[in-house]
């Protein structure tokens, strides 16, 4: 997979920490290489989104990369309960139903953008950084962190 | 069926291979089944319901679904790992929800539900107002059969009709 620039934490250096939520493996393992080639670092990982309250109550992380068809919580809905929780929080919706009424109804609720699946890693290395804004730095070490 | 349902599908579909593949796809052998639907290796279904019902399969012979995960895994996988059958349910979803986004802004509303594995060998018959259209996107790294059975649900779209008046 192509490496990208490594994006780290402004305030400290640190890599960036995320949390992946994903009924698939295949998801899950997928944008797990992505964001290692961004030089991020796992945080915690979700197969509903229940257990994605539960995960960033654990880990705190950076960016929350959020499924939404999924049992038990869907991820739009648990994305609204973790960002009433912690206005700050970073959600990044990740799906491939990314028809004009979920993506509205995704932003409302408090996620921060919407990616569609199939993923293009650049596209959500760009959507990373833009994300972040001013607490993340692109970093020119080559592979540091990846 | 009519056309205009199944051309996002394969829009969809073309578009996910080429890009996971990294390389062009090309929509092969069009046909029509009227007989029993015979699954070909690791076949993943995706069901709808809402304005437009029925199902997509997508089914892989089993080497060439080998190949295509080990392809996304980046590693060489054993024909029994979990995983092949998790990136097929990936590849199965991803179709469906791109095709389903641009059906939904054309005004059509649906439920996607979770993929399940198709087990048997042989599926439901089709009938007269749910045929089934068999789809092969040529690869290179092996056929991708997609199978596609839809129809109006005719109670959803006259309710539209009625609000919309």
């Amino acid at each position: 997979m192509e490496q990208f620039a490594p994006v780290k934490r402004s305030k400290d250096g640190q890599p960036v920490r995320y949390l992946i939520v994903d009924d698939s493996v295949f998801a899950r393992k997928n944008l797990a290489r992505m964001i290692e080639s961004f030089g991020g670092q796992l945080a915690a990982e979700a197969g509903d989104g229940l257990t994605a309250i539960s995960e960033f109550e654990r880990t705190h992380p950076d960016i929350v990369l959020m499924d939404i068809t999924m049992p038990q919580m869907e991820g739009i809905e648990a994305a609204e309960k973790i960002v009433q929780a912690h206005p700050e929080a970073r959600v990044v919706m990740v799906s491939s139903v990314g028809y004009q009424e979920n993506i509205v109804a995704a932003l409302q609720r408090g996620a921060r953008h919407f990616v569609q699946k199939p993923v293009k890693p650049e596209v959500l290395y760009e959507v990373i950084k833009y994300v972040l804004g001013e607490d993340g730095a692109v970093t020119s070490t080559a592979g540091a962190g990846a | 069926m009519k056309m205009d349902l199944i051309q996002p599908f394969i829009n969809a579909a073309d578009a996910v291979l080429s890009q996971g593949l990294q390389g062009a796809t090309k929509v092969g052998n069009l046909s029509m089944e009227e007989a029993a639907y015979r699954r070909k290796g690791v076949a993943g279904m995706v069901a709808l319901t809402g304005d437009i019902e029925g199902r997509i399969v997508l089914d892989l012979e089993p080497q060439t679904a080998v190949r295509v995960a080990s392809h996304y895994a980046g590693a060489e996988l054993p024909e029994s790992d979990a995983l092949i059958k998790e990136t097929i349910f990936e590849l199965a979803n991803q179709v469906v929800g791109n095709a389903v986004s641009a059906l939904n802004d054309q005004g059509f509303h649906f439920r996607v539900h979770p993929p399940v594995l198709v087990t048997s060998e042989e599926g439901d018959k089709t009938s007269e107002d749910v045929e089934a259209l068999m789809i092969c996107f040529e690869t290179s790294l092996g056929c991708v059969y997609m199978n596609v059975a839809l129809r109006y649900n005719k109670r959803r779209m006259s309710d539209h009709a009625v609000a919309g008046r």
